[in-house]
């Protein structure tokens, strides 16, 4: 039986790993994901894990590591934030066309500069277009079944594809919330052993990561964009079949209180608690506002957003992350594409908060709330805002 | 001694293995020097061997898709990163063995790079590599600087050379650095098995590349490469180059085993430099001042390696 406990979401994600009975783990430490590698080193020298773990000498050789250890047929896992993402970067584009389904659990932290090592979405938005399938944990629950998810769905030879499940660096890394654990015997039931396709073995040669001609390139990068598009299907299997052995459902996005909403505030990841707090007051005073969250990034669910949002008059959409000199945030622009000319779309506006560990609060996002409300009859001047920062 | 040497059986001229591993008709210049070397490196690992490849000369002219040159397992990730994979497969075949999951067959894991791969951009990841001491080669196949972008100078790029990055006019005489030794890098990790090979003593090189592979732990071969496109010599030049730059003392052949470092030739008369900087285009405006600097150093390194071989 499954039991609930009081535990660390970094342990949470670390327990799933052994769960898993990943073969390799190569890591290198970087600030808010130090806890998970540092607990599945421990679970290696007690030997409740068969695992091989790689001390690397740096992000980019980690990544590169758990190529060729995907490469060979292993069970492959990592995790990073921020800088350490960011020096994987190379790296990070390669396992998706090659087919290698290695898990990474990236503890979101903000990015230099200034360096500040507390928690935004900068880190995985800069790294949006790797072609990883991509989902976003918002408690310690989610963090530790959406691991489990991530190797059945990445080694689904339908898929083959490598997958990052996004946890807030310390708002959930460093946090202890209640979670239920699986037993050994309910993972065995919903994740069957690593079966590769392909693997490098002399008896069956094969050449992977030859050079792409343009006769072939665009085709290759077709072929990847068609299987990242194509694993949704088993994403939500996935779901489905964790949901019938657990009970746990999810869904690509997660409503709350939005069936009869004006008003939906969008959000991923950890704030999204915070909203259900802030839709909750704001109900209670009569405001017909609501939440959708969006839990998985890529491949992006369009028509399941669209589904989720429709009878909304504006959506209030919430960004952690602030590229320079662009038109909105990463989600906001993902979301006015999306609904670009489409008849009866809600309106959309955007507004960045949260950047670099600055608290997003219910008073913010009822700000955000209380902005949109006006801007609905009233444009504002600028595509997107930023809530919260202090004037001068 | 390394116990694994008693499996090892020097390779004859007359019973080389036939079996290729490396299929003709790959795209390299005529002449190539690299490419020789990398196929008699190949039959020296034969075919029970992963091969994981830094982007270069030598991925680009074996793996055109839908073409491949490789008749055994061959991956390539990024440029810098060759180490790093190696460590990743070697690190992966040993726990999945030990979970029952593959056959309990040991397989050679190489990592090959040219020399900016080795020297310069992927310096930290073999570092990292021979650190963790991964059961695995390297081997290094250099030709003394960037020939798949054009010849630029690496930090493997001779003292004097002309590269493309090193130009000669009124203000840049080549190549102002000597060559960075790479496998004292390698032997400062404290591996088994160093040594440095040359194409045209192919036996050698065969020799070098097997004993590296037998030996348990990770192992350093440095292979020079002639260029006769990036250097600019008559392609039918290479081995006479791969010969000459070993009877010049520029380039000794050595082993270094658990330390102890043995000469394979010691070079009693040496020819001089003169002969070796001859008829390469990245040599002819070196001035007599610069000849004999080159002269004097390669001396003085050849003392310092014989030195280092007399150590007991």
């Amino acid at each position: 039986m499954s039991r609930r406990v009081g535990i660390e979401v970094s342990i949470a994600v670390a327990e799933a790993v052994r769960l898993a009975d990943v073969d390799v783990v190569a890591a290198y430490p970087i600030t808010p994901q130090t806890h998970i590698i540092e607990h599945i080193s421990e679970l290696i020298a007690t030997g409740q894990l068969d695992a091989n773990f790689i001390p690397v000498e740096s992000e980019h050789a980690a990544m590169s590591c758990c190529c060729g250890s995907s490469a060979a047929g292993a069970r492959t896992f990592t995790s990073s934030s921020s800088q350490g993402l960011l020096l994987m970067s190379e790296v990070l584009f390669i396992p998706g066309p090659l087919r290698l389904p290695i898990v990474m659990v990236v503890a979101d932290r903000a990015l230099s500069a200034p360096i500040n090592i507390w928690n935004d979405h900068q880190d995985i938005m800069s790294q949006r277009d790797i072609g990883w399938i991509q989902t976003f944990a918002q408690n310690g629950q989610e963090a530790f079944d959406l691991t489990l998810h991530a190797f059945r769905v990445a080694e689904d030879r339908r898929v083959s594809l490598p997958m990052i499940v996004t946890i807030d660096g310390f708002i959930l890394s460093h946090v202890i919330e209640p979670v239920k654990l699986l037993t050994q015997e309910e993972v065995n039931q919903y994740l069957p052993p690593f079966k590769p396709r392909y693997r490098l073995d002399p008896k069956r040669p094969i050449t992977m990561g030859p050079v792409g001609i343009p006769e072939v390139y665009t085709e290759a990068k077709v072929a990847h964009n068609e299987a990242l598009k194509a694993s949704k299907k088993v994403i939500l299997q996935g779901w489905k079949e964790f949901a019938d052995l657990f009970g746990r459902q999810y869904h690509p996005v997660e409503t709350y209180r939005s069936e009869d909403a004006d008003i939906l505030l969008v959000t991923m990841g950890s704030i999204s608690e915070t909203a259900i707090g802030a839709v909750d007051a704001m109900r209670d005073r009569g405001q017909k506002v609501g939440l959708a969250r969006i839990l998985l990034w890529r491949p992006f669910p369009g028509p399941e957003f669209r589904r989720a949002t429709r009878g909304a008059k504006a959506l209030a959409v919430v960004d952690r992350c602030l590229p320079p000199g662009a038109t909105s945030g990463p989600v906001g622009t993902e979301l006015r594409s999306l609904f670009y000319k489409v008849p009866g779309a809600p309106k959309i506006f955007n507004f960045i908060a949260g950047l670099g560990g600055r608290d997003v609060r219910v008073k913010h996002l009822e700000e955000m709330v209380d902005k949109t409300m006006a801007y609905i009859k009233r444009r504002p001047k600028e595509l997107y805002e930023v809530i919260g920062a202090h004037e001068k | 001694m390394i116990s694994e040497f008693e499996k090892f059986k020097k390779f004859k001229a007359k019973t080389l293995p036939e079996e290729e591993f490396l299929a003709s008709g790959h795209r390299a210049c005529q002449g190539c020097g690299e490419v020789l070397a990398l196929r008699m490196i190949m039959k020296a690992l034969g075919k029970n061997v992963i091969i994981c490849m830094a982007t270069g000369c030598m991925e680009i002219i074996t793996t055109p898709y839908p073409q491949t040159a490789w008749k055994v397992p061959w991956i390539h990730i990024t440029f810098e990163n060759a180490a790093s994979v190696a460590s990743g497969i070697e690190s992966a075949l040993k726990v999945l063995r030990r979970k029952g999951k593959v056959p309990k067959r040991h397989i050679d894991i190489v990592a090959i790079g040219g020399d900016g791969a080795t020297s310069d951009i992927g310096l930290g990841w073999i570092s990292g590599a021979l650190e963790r001491g991964h059961d695995f080669t390297y081997i290094c196949l250099d030709n003394e600087a960037y020939m798949n972008t054009g010849a630029q100078r690496s930090s493997c790029t001779p003292y004097g050379a002309m590269t493309s990055t090193t130009p000669i006019g009124e203000k840049g005489s080549g190549q102002v650095t000597w060559k960075k030794n790479m496998p004292a890098i390698a032997v400062a990790h404290g591996i088994p098995y160093v040594a440095t090979a040359s194409p045209a003593y192919f036996l050698d090189l065969m020799n070098k590349v097997k004993k590296a592979a037998l030996v348990k732990g990770p192992t350093y071969v440095h292979v020079y490469a002639p260029c006769p496109t990036g250097w600019g010599f008559a392609p039918e030049r290479s081995i006479e180059l791969a010969r000459l730059v070993v009877e010049t003392k520029a380039f000794p052949l050595y082993e270094v085993i658990e330390g102890h470092y043995i000469m394979s030739r010691k070079i009693s008369k040496a020819k001089p430099i003169q002969e070796y900087l001859r008829g390469q285009r990245r040599f002819r405006h070196l001035s007599e001042e610069q000849v004999s600097y080159i002269q004097r150093r390669v001396d003085a390194e050849y003392e310092k390696l014989i030195k280092l071989s007399e150590m007991k």
